[in-house]
């Protein structure tokens, strides 16, 4: 048997501290406050940027996620593990996607952001952490009674190739349209002047650091819903070391870096409404869980040709919109004016998709 | 052959969830789990023993691969 050593319990820590301490440093390098990386607010930026939605200090074509699944795409390539697969129900995982981004923008972080805003000493972390455990464990109840959404199927070479495609395209279009200072748009793309969205590290260090952390995480299998799920479901750690990893990691790398500042209040790109703070991540919770992964996860699965991953990439991406378009996303001023209908919709979606979708044995 | 299992094109958690709810019915000491991911392999070759069984592979093509599960 071929020994893959990231798999290992050894190997999915060392995975996870690695990405707990390059978060921290992207950062310093002038990555948003607690947002070193975070997946559904990146993707949001992203959306920002193709002017999907016009709230115009979260606009930004965010390297670190194009990195994530070029870097997922080598290594499944390179590790002959590149497997073109789609068709597990993509309708569903698109609507999972959408809901999942709604959520996590209403809490105004997914999983990876909940855990370096712990790290970063924002208390209101921990009432989000809490929310995406409920939400994960109510999607392990489905798994028990049967919940499935079906088998995908080997496809051609090329459908594995569509999502890395995309990414070099948004790669290419950023490279063709780049940032000029004072610029709100450059060419097709938008960037913010001011806000999160226009806090970046350079361009090539982004890239670069996901690429690494996408190589690292495609081998390892990193996924922080997995973590909890499988600690619930099946009382196994392997995953959850990996996640715990990550979080002593930036703690102490924030320390270090003087980035560390706890309390509730005044925290960065933040609200302290803990009840929304909790229901936000419980919707984005089952979400992942129902979908089969951490929109980290989703990322390097895509990379790695599964195209039904690609479609929740997709999901997010267009939830994102939506969630600025129709005022569902959170601001440190508290939640938007339609956020905590869109929850309470969410959660409905959610449970009619976990209660009609299971399989009787 | 009753005693397979087949996670084949099935995303997280199933081949575990499968492989597991296969074993605690007590009935076989020997399982076939047929997996398409390495994923799943390795999830399904850990999780399987963590529980005191057996793991081996017996067939690998291109795609796919058959894990043996022994119980001692």
């Amino acid at each position: 048997m071929k020994l893959n050593f990231l798999s290992t319990r050894t190997g999915i820590i060392l995975v996870g501290a690695i990405i707990g301490v390059l978060a921290p440093i992207l950062q310093k390098l002038g990555n948003p406050p607690n947002m070193g990386i975070c997946v559904a607010c990146f993707e949001r930026d992203m959306a920002g940027a193709l002017g999907l939605h016009r709230a115009a200090v979260v606009q930004y074509m965010r390297p670190e996620i194009i990195g994530f699944v070029l870097g997922a795409f080598l290594s499944a390539l390179l590790f002959r593990e590149f497997k073109p697969r789609s068709g597990s129900a993509p309708i569903v995982r698109f609507i999972l996607g959408i809901f999942a981004m709604i959520g996590a923008l209403v809490f105004l972080g997914c999983p990876w952001r909940a855990l370096l805003r712990l790290a970063g000493g924002d208390g209101n972390a921990l009432v989000g952490l809490a929310g995406l455990g409920v939400g994960i464990w109510i999607g392990t109840l489905f798994f028990k009674s049967g919940y499935n959404l079906g088998r995908s199927q080997k496809t051609y070479f090329s459908v594995g190739l569509i999502m890395p495609l995309i990414m070099f395209g948004f790669l290419l279009l950023m490279l063709l349209n780049p940032f000029i200072p004072g610029q709100a748009k450059s060419g097709v793309l938008f960037y913010s002047l001011k806000g999160p969205g226009a806090m970046h590290a350079p361009l090539l260090i982004s890239l670069g650091v996901g690429l690494l952390i996408g190589v690292l995480a495609q081998k390892s299998r990193f996924c922080t819903m997995g973590a909890f799920r499988d600690l619930i479901l099946f009382k196994q750690t392997h995953l959850f070391s990996g996640v715990v990893a990550l979080l002593i990691a930036a703690f102490i790398t924030n320390v270090i870096l003087g980035q560390f500042h706890p309390g509730f209040v005044h925290q960065p790109v933040a609200h302290s409404m803990s009840l929304w703070n909790f229901a936000g991540m419980v919707l984005a919770g089952l979400a992942f869980a129902l979908a089969g992964g951490c929109p980290g996860r989703q990322l390097f699965l895509a990379g790695e040709g599964d195209g039904d991953a690609g479609v929740f990439v997709l999901g997010m991406i267009v939830g994102a919109a939506f969630a600025h378009n129709f005022g569902l996303a959170s601001s440190p001023k508290g939640i938007g004016p339609h956020g905590a209908l869109a929850v309470i919709i969410g959660l409905i979606v959610c449970l009619f998709i976990g209660f009609s979708m299971r399989k009787q044995a | 052959m009753s005693n397979t299992i087949d996670t084949r094109g099935l995303s997280c958690p199933q081949p575990v969830l499968l492989m597991l709810q296969a074993i605690e019915k007590g009935q076989n000491n020997e399982f076939l789990v047929l997996v398409d991911t390495e994923t799943a392999k390795e999830n399904v070759i850990r999780a399987a023993t963590s529980k005191g069984w057996q793991a081996s592979i017996v067939e690998s093509k291109e795609n796919e691969s058959t894990i043996l599960l022994k119980k001692e």
